[in-house]
């Protein structure tokens, strides 16, 4: 990625997207640590950790508009590879907790001394180093992206078809996880984390900075989505997603795009899982619910597809909503509200917050409209036309 | 029996204090061995229930039955013994009088799992006569497995008075079985024993084979010989049960897809609201249950006749509505069909939720569908084989529908080219409203169907929604022939993946199957040809 690159990239919302990020990252960890408990600028730890939960959710919502919004790839399986890397990372988490646990054996967690198993299964080994599971974060979700995707975009699954088939996978996952003898805890799944990198994870540092690496795992991936979309390569994309057939007609060889792209989204997803878990403190086989990939659909729906910022922006502002109404007195009104965000924001609001400000935006300025319309086509700001 | 004088005369004593005008009970054996209960010793306890059973005291049944449950309450002080009643009311053991009530000093006899087992062959005896061709029948069975000894007597004497075709060939095979296991039996009996044992050909029989013990060398030879005959039809039945199964989830499956073939198969809509009008179907059944239960109660057997159609009906107008006010701005965009769609699932979902609350309904069998026949080796429940024939019955009507019917031409005809259609005079917007309501009225009669056999709460379609898809998109769109073979399909193979892999596994592996198979074929098994694909 040259400079060159970059800047040409970077529009103004961009700038000023990453320029938030990159703020919150800096001052939310700083005031959680440097001002005194009870201050009225203090943020509280729980709050650093439920805003590292929101940012995780917004690269989660990155790679699925890289994705649907770019290449008109509607995953609704793409939870499946957030909690891939999120296993990944509870495994690692896992071999640190060693004597500490309840059973105290040095090597096996607790739910497989419970299990009576004697020795560690094959694929639990190398969890033990950082480096190999973090490379695990991207290679697990990225293999399974890659086979699932060579399979289907080479002969030629498409639109809902794709949809329903990345859903049977997640389904699939998900009963296969919740099984005790596929040696990833069933149910329960993985928790009781002690610490990571030798630092405490539930510590007031460790949490900080786990916020810090996730605004900037945000940043990183918003700069890569990016560069891929405005790049030639992100030329074609936006030709697949708009008119599939006439682009391989034109030579392109569309599933290689797509395998490209898609691969890259499932490491994104990763990634954001991965940097989930320890802020969270567990992972269960409930993260492959399809449920869950769908509502990150919807994150991007509200946000507006197509835009980046807008589905960070959507992953942050639904799952807001969603603390908001289920702590309160609302809460059994929150699946009503959920519902119909789904069917509004199909209905009424199809470009999502951030495209219908574009679009306002654009038309309340004429003398803006011409470079506005440039910027869009450049963009692929332009509404998203349908591709069967 | 001098020991027992004592007894015997305080028993008298208490019985004339307790009961002025009751006679004396007559010093019996049946009386001596009811007596012995009240020693409160295992051994004598034995000796009176062998006693009773073989008595043949109209008493012997309920005194044995009462030991059984424990309801055999005897009084170590006075020797008497009582029969307390499932309805709380007592009656003297030895006698039969009715009694105000049990002494306190009274308490249930004890039962070790000795005795338990002698209680069940004397029980087991005592019905074998029993006028209830039912209980006869459940008699030889529970002695064919017990096979003591001791009811062999029992047996002969019931087989030479039995007139029930089947019951009197359960006792031959009880008798056989009782034989197998009597050390001092003839070598033809037992041969005989193993032929019948051999006719009978089922687990139950072949465990008796495999476990009867040191035999002479013809009887271990053609018990031998049984065993692998039993085997290889137990091999051959377990297909045939596998492949019912198959087809009893294959139904299912069809019943819950067979609508979503209409609306996403015919008409293009992803409708991910599906499940949930197999759920407002299953709860209409509840409700019209409700209502039959308050008011009236002997309508019950027609409560599921009453609930199809108005199930069909509350579902297909809520299609209808859906479709007109959501689905109807977004054909073309099936993606933001398919959010717009999750989107109503959740909002049906809470709102039944909030109406019914949040746990399971009960939801009853009618008469006519609780219960099982026997096929061979294979039990066939009813509710099963209705669905079944149901599922049969609704895929008939709904195909004839489509091919002979206006409304069925019109459907077809726009989906297939809707401007041409249009062109022709047909109100596609209206046609649109129908096919959709159409395929949510199937979904609502599916409710009624798996409200029998699954559990109604709010959460009953989300089961239905992945697997529906994968039979309809398996089957291949716009193809309702192909979703019955998809639906029966991956049910049979299912149930035959199952016995090997394991429920969980087998249900993975379809699915993974189903993957795949996808990539060779990307529009299902039956596939549409022609322009029509690309539309």
């Amino acid at each position: 990625m040259t400079p060159h690159m970059l800047t040409r990239s970077l529009d103004r919302g961009a700038t000023i997207f990453l320029l938030v990020v990159a703020a919150l990252g800096v001052l939310i960890p700083l005031s959680n640590l440097l001002l005194p408990a009870g201050s009225f600028l203090q943020v509280q730890t729980y709050l650093v950790a439920l805003w590292g939960k929101y940012v995780c959710y917004a690269i989660l919502a990155l790679a699925i508009d890289l994705i649907w919004g770019y290449c008109g790839i509607l995953s609704l399986g793409h939870g499946a590879f957030f909690a891939l890397g999120g296993y990944a990372m509870g495994m690692y988490l896992m071999r640190q907790i060693g004597t500490r646990g309840v059973y105290g054996n040095p090597i096996l967690p607790d739910f497989m001394v419970f299990l009576n198993w004697q020795k560690l299964p094959w694929y639990w080994y190398g969890f033990d180093m950082f480096w190999f599971a973090a490379l695990m974060v991207l290679f697990v979700p990225g293999l399974l992206a890659f086979c699932f995707g060579w399979l289907a975009f080479r002969s030629r699954v498409t639109g809902v078809y794709l949809s329903i088939i990345t859903q049977a996978m997640t389904y699939a996952l998900l009963l296969a996880f919740f099984r005790n003898d596929f040696g990833f805890g069933g149910n329960n799944g993985l928790t009781d984390f002690k610490d990571i990198l030798g630092f405490n994870v539930q510590a007031d540092g460790t949490r900080a900075a786990l916020f810090a690496l996730s605004c900037l795992a945000l940043i990183i991936g918003f700069l890569i989505c990016r560069a891929i979309v405005s790049s030639k390569l992100g030329k074609v994309l936006i030709a697949v997603r708009d008119a599939e057939s006439r682009t391989r007609f034109l030579g392109y060889r569309v599933e290689s795009y797509k395998l490209f792209v898609f691969t890259v989204s499932a490491c994104m997803a990763g990634v954001a899982g991965a940097l989930y878990v320890p802020q969270v403190g567990i992972i269960n086989p409930s993260e492959f619910a399809p449920g869950n990939s769908i509502e990150a659909v919807i994150w991007v729906a509200v946000g507006g597809r197509g835009t980046l910022v807008g589905a960070a922006l959507g992953a942050v502002v639904v799952n807001y909503a969603k603390t908001f109404f289920t702590s309160g007195v609302l809460a059994p009104y929150w699946l009503f509200m959920l519902g119909a965000l789904f069917i509004l924001v199909t209905l009424l609001l199809p470009k999502g917050i951030v495209g219908t400000f574009n679009a306002w935006w654009a038309s309340s300025n004429e003398k803006r409209a011409a470079a506005s319309v440039s910027a869009a086509a450049e963009d692929g700001v332009t509404e998203p036309k349908m591709a069967e | 029996m001098p020991a027992k004088l004592p007894a015997r005369l305080c028993s008298l004593l208490l019985s004339l204090l307790l009961i002025a005008f009751a006679l004396p009970a007559l010093a019996g054996p049946f009386e001596d061995a009811v007596a012995k209960f009240a020693n409160d010793d295992f051994s004598d306890t034995e000796e009176a229930v062998g006693a009773i059973a073989s008595s043949g005291n109209k008493l012997a049944f309920p005194i044995i039955s009462a030991l059984q449950d424990g309801r055999l309450m005897a009084d170590p002080d006075s020797k008497k013994v009582y029969v307390t009643g499932t309805d709380g009311k007592s009656i003297d053991a030895a006698t039969g009088e009715a009694v105000d009530s049990v002494p306190d000093s009274a308490s249930a006899v004890r039962l070790n799992n000795r005795l338990r087992r002698s209680v069940d062959a004397a029980l087991g005896s005592l019905t074998l006569q029993s006028p209830d061709v039912g209980t006869r029948l459940q008699a030889a069975q529970s002695v064919f497995k017990s096979h003591e000894e001791g009811a062999l007597e029992a047996v002969d004497a019931a087989l030479a008075k039995e007139t029930n075709k089947s019951v009197k060939a359960a006792l031959g095979e009880a008798r056989a079985a009782i034989l197998l296991f009597k050390s001092d039996a003839t070598e033809v009996e037992k041969l005989e024993a193993v032929a019948i044992l051999k006719t009978r050909g089922d687990q139950e029989a072949m465990a008796l084979l495999t476990g009867m013990g040191d035999q002479p060398a013809s009887v271990t030879k053609a018990a031998a010989s049984a065993i692998s005959s039993i085997q290889s039809s137990l091999a051959v039945w377990s297909t045939v049960q596998n492949a019912w199964y198959g087809l009893s989830l294959g139904s299912v499956l069809l019943l819950a897809a067979i609508g979503l073939a209409i609306t996403f198969g015919v008409m293009g809509v992803i409708n991910m609201a599906h499940g949930e009008m197999v759920m407002i179907g299953a709860y209409t059944t509840f409700v019209v249950q409700e209502v039959i239960r308050t008011r009236y109660p002997g309508l019950f057997d027609y409560s599921l006749l009453i609930a199809v159609p108005l199930a069909f009906l509350v579902a297909g107008a809520i299609g209808v509505l859906i479709e007109r006010s959501i689905i109807r701005f977004l054909y073309g965009r099936p993606l933001e069909t398919l959010l717009a769609t999750w989107g109503l699932s959740l909002v049906l979902q809470q709102a039944v939720r909030t109406m019914f609350g949040p746990t399971n309904r009960e939801v009853g069998n009618p008469s006519w569908m609780s219960g099982a026949f026997e096929l061979g080796q294979i039990t066939i429940t009813y509710n099963r084989l209705w669905i079944l024939s149901f599922t049969l019955a609704v895929f008939a009507i709904l195909l004839a529908m489509l091919r002979y019917s206006a409304i069925g031409l019109e459907m077809r005809a726009v989906t297939q080219n809707r401007r041409m259609a249009a062109s022709m005079g047909i109100a596609t917007s209206r046609v649109d409203a129908l096919t959709f309501g159409l395929g949510s009225g199937i979904a609502g009669i599916a409710g009624v169907a798996l409200s029998q056999i699954d559990n109604v709460s709010p959460n009953l379609g989300q089961s239905y929604i992945i697997d529906s898809f994968m039979v309809v998109v398996f089957g291949g769109v716009g193809n309702l022939w192909g979703t019955l073979v998809g639906a029966f399909t991956l049910g049979i193979a299912n149930k035959f993946l199952e016995p090997v892999a394991g429920a969980v596994l087998g249900k993975i592996a379809i699915l993974v199957l189903i993957i795949l198979f996808i990539q060779k074929r990307p529009r299902g098994l039956f596939a549409l040809k022609g322009r029509a694909v690309e539309a």
